[in-house]
């Protein structure tokens, strides 16, 4: 589930509270959204790849609550992780180009 | 005295067609309606572009180039799994359509691989990058969005023709009105908010909406499907547990278990935890794997697992019809349903035609949304079209009921998380629902009929709560149509498994027809066009 909403790295742009398929954000006046129904998150992880400067970060675990260090996060490179295995962002090429299922399909009897 | 909360519009729009949902089947229809000329508007309860399980989780594609060989192999290779109820001249127009449209996603710039060969590769799509892409199309093509308004219920006029829809703005609580010729139910399958990768916006609201207009359900029977994930995991992708062992705790191989054969982990896990370790990859293959499905290794990454060479827990979640084959009856090749007016596409339709009762591992799911949503949006473009000056002068009104409205005659107020869980408990179980029995399906009915009673004589007390309560409505409905139609096929076939009949019984090789919503009912439909008997016997 979505654990972290980083108050040094947001924004403020918003762009999660709109594209969240669960509609867990809130929008608050001139400040970082608030996750407002976190049992609701369907831990699909789709607000990371959409956030602009990685302040998101969503929990493997989809049915319990994790505590997450930020600073731990992104010491590890976790934050953001998912976007760049994409290739999504600033000066990053969409990796769907070297989707390599042709290869994984071969092997399979 | 039934009053509906929803009375006051703040938004009143008028289109010739309208669309709901925007997932693969909701943006191709906006994008053939629109490009038809027709004025199109497309609503989705999230943001069309990352809601759906599409974009979530990414697709497989049935496309398969026009070659005679080719194509005789792809038709063949599914008929005996889903129980010989496909139809080969619905497969036949889903190839070509599939076909021509994954080459239009081509030069629209979907950024499609090369193979081993320097040819392009077009069988696999990465959600996120897909439907940002279609997102951007529908919108060049002119069709206005709504995001984050839920459809609650759709608009009849006089004649019974559905005539557009109402819903709310789930973040302003803002009304709407889409006033249209036609409508596209476009919403996808139920998966009873069981967390399963991206499937949570998926609760039959597209079922119930079509029923309360008339339209009919086919192969609800069709509706066990149950997707692999990591047991702490929402990531239900199956496709690399091809290369899995499934181990008890102790270590030792579940003798039978595979991916291909999942009713054995559900039998285990009945007793006790599935262990799984992706160990049959090659090494040369395990970086490919990864630029495969990126997604599939996230949970792994996160939780310090790496799953080549380490066990971990798996579950099966459910996925329901998402992953089943049942939904909106489909009349003719223009994708309508049995109501005047109403259109189904994708998993919200039934897929009956083209993979009879079975469709886990993929590809025909994304194949069938591309073609009957491309189907859907040309015929509802020039069914409006055909409409002419009458369509303006139209009276309508809303045929939502349960769920939606409250008055003097509904005593109790709706209780309706209670409702979710108890939806729950007759649908995720696999003694229940993956494992059927007579006397098992019969008690739960038993249960869903109560529940649906409870939600007739409940009102909701304020419009927050409109949207839950309806989403509780249609997975109380779509598990009573799932379980009525089940019980009727007295018979193990597609992925339909019952336990008091486990052979496949060559007298049922029709679809079951269901609907209704205080009085469900299911009846036989015979198949377009008759298969050889001998052919039923070589699938048991
Ligand atoms: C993990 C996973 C992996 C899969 N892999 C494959 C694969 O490899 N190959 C394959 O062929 N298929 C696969 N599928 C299935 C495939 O993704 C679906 O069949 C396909 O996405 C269906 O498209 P759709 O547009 O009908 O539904 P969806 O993509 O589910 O979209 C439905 C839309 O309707 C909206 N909606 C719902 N209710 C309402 C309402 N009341 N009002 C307005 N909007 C509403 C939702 O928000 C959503 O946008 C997979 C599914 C999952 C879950
Ligand atoms: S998308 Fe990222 S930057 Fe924008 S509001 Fe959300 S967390 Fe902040
Ligand atoms: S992971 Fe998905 S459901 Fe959860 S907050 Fe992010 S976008 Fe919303």
């Amino acid at each position: 589930m979505i654990e972290l909403v980083s108050e040094s790295r947001c924004i403020k742009c918003n762009i999660c509270v709109n594209i969240c398929p669960t509609n867990v954000f809130d929008r608050i006046a001139d400040a970082p959204p608030t996750i407002a129904r976190q049992s609701d998150c369907q831990t699909c992880y789709m607000c990371e790849l959409y956030c602009p400067v990685d302040a998101l970060y969503v929990a493997p675990e989809s049915d319990v609550t994790a505590s997450v260090n930020e600073a731990e996060l992104a010491q590890v490179g976790l934050l953001g992780s998912y976007r760049e295995k994409i290739g999504w962002g600033h000066k990053r090429t969409s990796t769907a180009k070297a989707d390599q299922t042709f290869q994984i399909l071969k092997q399979m009897k | 005295m039934l009053k509906t909360l929803t009375t006051d519009f703040e938004l009143d729009l008028e289109a010739d067609v309208l669309v709901i949902g925007g997932g693969p089947a909701g943006t191709w229809a906006a994008w053939s309606a629109a490009s038809s000329g027709a004025r199109v508007i497309l609503v989705d309860k999230g943001y069309c572009g990352t809601t759906g399980c599409a974009a979530a989780s990414g697709n497989g594609v049935w496309y398969v180039p026009p070659d005679p060989e080719a194509r005789e192999t792809a038709k063949a290779s599914r008929e005996s799994l889903g129980g010989f109820l496909s139809d080969r001249n619905w497969m036949d127009r889903v190839l070509d359509r599939t076909y021509a449209n994954v080459n239009q996603l081509a030069e629209w710039g979907y950024p499609f691989p090369t193979d081993d060969e320097g040819k392009p590769y077009r069988r696999s799509l990465q959600g996120p990058e897909y439907m940002r892409l279609m997102r951007r199309q529908i919108q060049r093509a002119g069709v206005k969005i709504l995001d984050n308004s839920p459809a609650l219920e759709l608009l009849v006029d006089d004649d019974d023709a559905v005539a557009g829809a109402t819903g709310v703005n789930r973040q302003t609580g803002s009304k709407w009105i889409v006033r249209s010729q036609s409508t596209i139910i476009a919403t996808g399958g139920c998966a009873f908010l069981s967390k399963a990768l991206g499937c949570n916006v998926l609760t039959g609201d597209g079922y119930l909406m079509a029923a309360e207009a008339g339209a009919e359900m086919s192969g609800m029977e069709f509706s066990n499907a149950y997707g692999i994930s990591p047991a702490f995991s929402s990531v239900t992708k199956t496709l690399f547990y091809n290369w899995a062992t499934f181990t008890y705790e102790d270590g030792t191989v579940i003798p039978g278990a595979s991916s291909h054969r999942r009713s054995v982990i559900a039998q285990t896990l009945l007793q006790q935890p599935v262990y799984a370790i992706i160990d049959k990859a090659a090494e040369s293959m395990r970086p490919s794997m990864r630029l495969a499905q990126p997604n599939f290794f996230l949970p792994f990454d996160r939780a310090g697992i790496d799953p080549f060479t380490q066990r971990f827990p798996v579950t099966l979640r459910l996925e329901g019809t998402v992953h089943g084959t049942g939904g909106i009856r489909i009349v003719d090749e223009s994708c309508a349903s049995s109501v005047r007016g109403l259109y189904a596409a994708g998993d919200a339709a039934t897929r009956e035609l083209i993979c009879g009762g079975f469709t886990g591992g993929g590809s025909h799911n994304a194949a069938w949304a591309i073609s009957s949503g491309y189907w859907s949006g040309k015929s509802a473009a020039e069914y409006s079209r055909s409409l002419g000056e009458y369509k303006t002068k139209r009276h309508v009104k809303g045929v939502g009921e349960v769920g939606l409205q409250s008055g003097s005659d509904r005593s109790q107020t709706l209780a309706t998380d209670e409702i979710i869980q108890a939806v729950q408990a007759e649908v995720f179980p696999y003694e229940k629902n993956y494992f059927r029995t007579e006397q098992g399906l019969t008690e739960s009915l038993g249960k869903l009929n109560y529940l649906w009673q409870e939600l007739r004589s409940s009102q909701v007390t304020s419009d927050k709560e409109l949207i839950r309560a309806r989403e509780a409505t249609a997975m109380v409905a779509t598990a009573r149509w799932m379980y009525s139609s089940a019980i009727e096929r007295k018979e193990t076939r597609g992925m339909h498994k019952h336990q008091d009949y486990p052979e496949l019984d060559a007298n049922l090789q029709h679809h079951l027809i269901s609907g209704g919503l205080d009085r469900v009912w299911v009846k036989n439909q015979p198949l377009s066009t008759e298969k050889p008997l001998s052919k039923i016997g070589a699938a048991v």
